[in-house]
């Protein structure tokens, strides 16, 4: 009995939701009186031994090229079987893009209960209790896993990671690798942008920047910040920022330390995307926008009087000539 | 070639959310049901966009829900789709759902099994990866563009910052999200046609739950914006960072 983190890596880096889930884990594992281990499957070029001082004392590799792309059947496969060989029966994933293909297919295959979009340890005193985001985000629900073996994945930026000193001892498995059936053909990656599942803090504009040609501000304001940025429905369905960008109850749902919403007006299904984020700021030019409801801090004015007055006070803030 | 389009029912977007029994039920008072909308706007409309190129392709609707699902369900078919099968269950377990829907899948070899990339009410983001591990078959998930040729099927999956550009040989299940197509309206012919469409109603295979949904809490409220003058906005930055830290 034991717990199993599954690490995701970007470029063969491990993810920071990948460290949120490792902290996890540990801490799960901590509940339950036992061990913590993470599984990294692929090539990697971080030292995975430094993932020790996230609290596992092991980590597991699988070696091999062809499990760099991702093929969720493979990928599940591979898993299931590591969670055999080393006795697992607590899995953790992020729930990213790569956790949403491959933990349900995990679950599927171990016949393991699964909660995904966790969002704080479970409560074991009676049962094994998770609690995850419901409804978009308006509500959660308390789910209990009735099975043996049991799959969590948490939300990305819902858990600290905490590191402290520690060194994990590597261990290569020798797992057998199905052949992939899915080709990867091509990659197109939006390079130094941050991603907006991943960022601390979130500019976001709203059709009340008028048009595509108006986004110059949010971007000042997110390269000072450091931010990623985002978009209501209608900007995205206009074509003025591109798909991904757009947050909502039908588009990403994201929670950073902090969203700052220029010119939408808060529309519950945009809400429903971003209510979780730690902090909301409001600029909206008009007083009565819903936006303000939802907020912790609000301006009532214009955008494009207020955010170039608020890009150049960051940069005071931060020192940036 | 044939395509099963998995179809939930969802409270609507607009729906106030709220809790009875002890906080263990969603409350449905005056609760309007729609199609959940990444199964209605994208996968769905998109099996319709391949059956419109294609006169071959027949397009089979299938839902896990209770009689009340049946009204949505016609609505889903006035879009489009050849029939629907309803399966006489209600459960929020992803397990339980996968396993009558993979049920359905493998019986009537399905070439392709399109999902939504999650259900907006339980937001699992499960059921098409369980299908695909229950069927055995491929699995590429948040889909924002597909196609076909031949029995070769070429997708474009988001993956963090960007996307990737896949190929596989069906059968497949796909979730699909924003971009792989454009919402529909139904028209009156649809609305007429899918009066007499066939919707079988079976019963569910036995499979336990694996999950149970112990209870719902609301987040906590939030204290109350502070407004800060448009003047100064200087202010606003101090309070970001001297107050909420977040700058
Ligand atoms: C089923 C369904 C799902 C949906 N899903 C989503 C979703 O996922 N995400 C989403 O965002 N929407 C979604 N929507 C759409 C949503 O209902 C709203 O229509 C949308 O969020 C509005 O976008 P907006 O705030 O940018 O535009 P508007 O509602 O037009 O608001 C513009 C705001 O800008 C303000 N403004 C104008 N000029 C200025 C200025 N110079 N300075 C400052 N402020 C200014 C205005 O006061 C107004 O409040 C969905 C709708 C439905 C029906
Ligand atoms: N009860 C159900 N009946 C049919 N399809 C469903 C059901 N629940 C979920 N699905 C499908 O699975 C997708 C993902 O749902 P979920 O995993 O619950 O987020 C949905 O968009 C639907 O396409």
């Amino acid at each position: 009995m034991s717990v199993l983190i599954i690490i995701d890596k970007a470029d063969g880096q491990i993810k920071k939701s990948s460290l949120e889930a490792l902290t996890y884990g540990a801490d799960v594992a901590k509940q339950l009186n036992t061990t913590a281990a993470a599984l990294v499957l692929g090539t990697c070029t971080d030292d995975l031994s430094t993932l020790g001082k996230y609290g596992v004392g092991k980590v597991y590799q699988v070696v091999e090229d062809s499990l760099n792309n991702l093929d969720a059947q493979v990928y599940a496969q591979v898993i299931a079987s590591v969670t055999n060989q080393v006795g697992a029966n607590v899995l953790i994933f992020s729930h990213n893009q790569t956790g949403k293909s491959v933990a349900a297919r995990v679950a599927a295959n171990l016949k393991a209960g699964i909660v995904t979009g966790a969002c704080a340890l479970p409560d074991v005193s009676n049962g094994f209790v998770v609690k995850k985001t419901v409804f978009s985000g308006k509500a959660f629900a308390n789910v209990n896993i009735n099975s043996a073996c049991k799959v969590i994945s948490l939300n990305p930026n819902s858990y600290k990671t905490v590191a402290t000193e520690g060194s994990a001892i590597i261990e290569t498995l020798n797992v057998s690798v199905p052949t992939a059936k899915v080709k990867v053909t091509g990659i197109n990656k939006v390079s130094g942008e941050v991603p907006l599942t991943e960022a601390e803090i979130v500019v976001s504009g709203g059709r009340g920047l008028k048009g595509p040609e108006n986004w110059g501000i949010i971007l000042d304001l997110a390269h000072v910040l450091g931010a990623a940025t985002a978009c209501s429905r209608p900007v995205g369905d206009a074509h003025w920022r591109p798909h991904h960008e757009h947050v909502g109850q039908t588009g990403i749902q994201i929670a950073p330390n902090l969203y700052i919403a220029v010119g939408i007006s808060g529309a519950i299904q945009h809400l429903a995307g971003v209510n979780r984020s730690k902090v909301i700021v409001v600029i909206n030019k008009d007083a009565e926008a819903p936006f303000f409801k939802a907020a912790d801090y609000g301006i009532v004015g214009d955008a494009f009087e207020v955010l170039p007055k608020l890009t150049a006070e960051i940069k005071k803030l931060k020192g940036i000539a | 070639m044939k395509i099963l389009v998995c179809v939930s029912v969802t409270p609507d977007t607009t729906s106030k959310i709220a809790f009875k029994d002890g906080n263990s039920k969603f409350d449905d008072a005056g609760v309007q049901w729609i199609i959940n909308p990444y199964d209605e706007w994208y996968s769905l409309v998109r099996a319709i966009e391949l059956k419109e190129k294609d006169a071959s392709i027949s397009i089979h609707l299938v839902t896990v829900g209770n009689k009340e699902a049946e009204a949505v369900i016609r609505k889903a078919l006035a879009l489009g789709g050849d029939e629907a099968t309803r399966i006489n269950a209600e459960s929020n377990d992803s397990y339980f759902i996968a396993a009558q829907i993979a049920d359905i899948a493998n019986k009537g070899a399905y070439d392709l099994v399109f999902t939504g990339k999650e259900t907006i009410d339980y937001n699992g983001s499960s059921i098409g990866g369980m299908v695909a591990e229950l069927m055995n078959a491929p699995y590429i998930s948040l889909a924002t563009k597909f196609e076909l040729n031949g029995n070769i099927a070429t997708v474009t999956r988001e993956i963090e910052g960007g996307e990737e550009i896949n190929e596989v040989v069906l059968p497949l299940v796909v979730s699909c999200q924003k971009g792989i197509a454009e919402q529909r309206i139904p028209n009156m012919r649809g609305i007429m046609a899918a009066r007499t469409k066939t919707l079988h109603v079976v019963e569910p295979i036995v499979i336990d739950a694996l999950t149970n949904v112990v209870n719902y809490e609301m987040p906590p409220a939030k204290a109350g914006v502070k407004l800060v003058d448009a003047d100064n906005v200087a202010e606003l930055v101090r309070l970001l960072h001297e107050e909420a830290k977040a700058i």
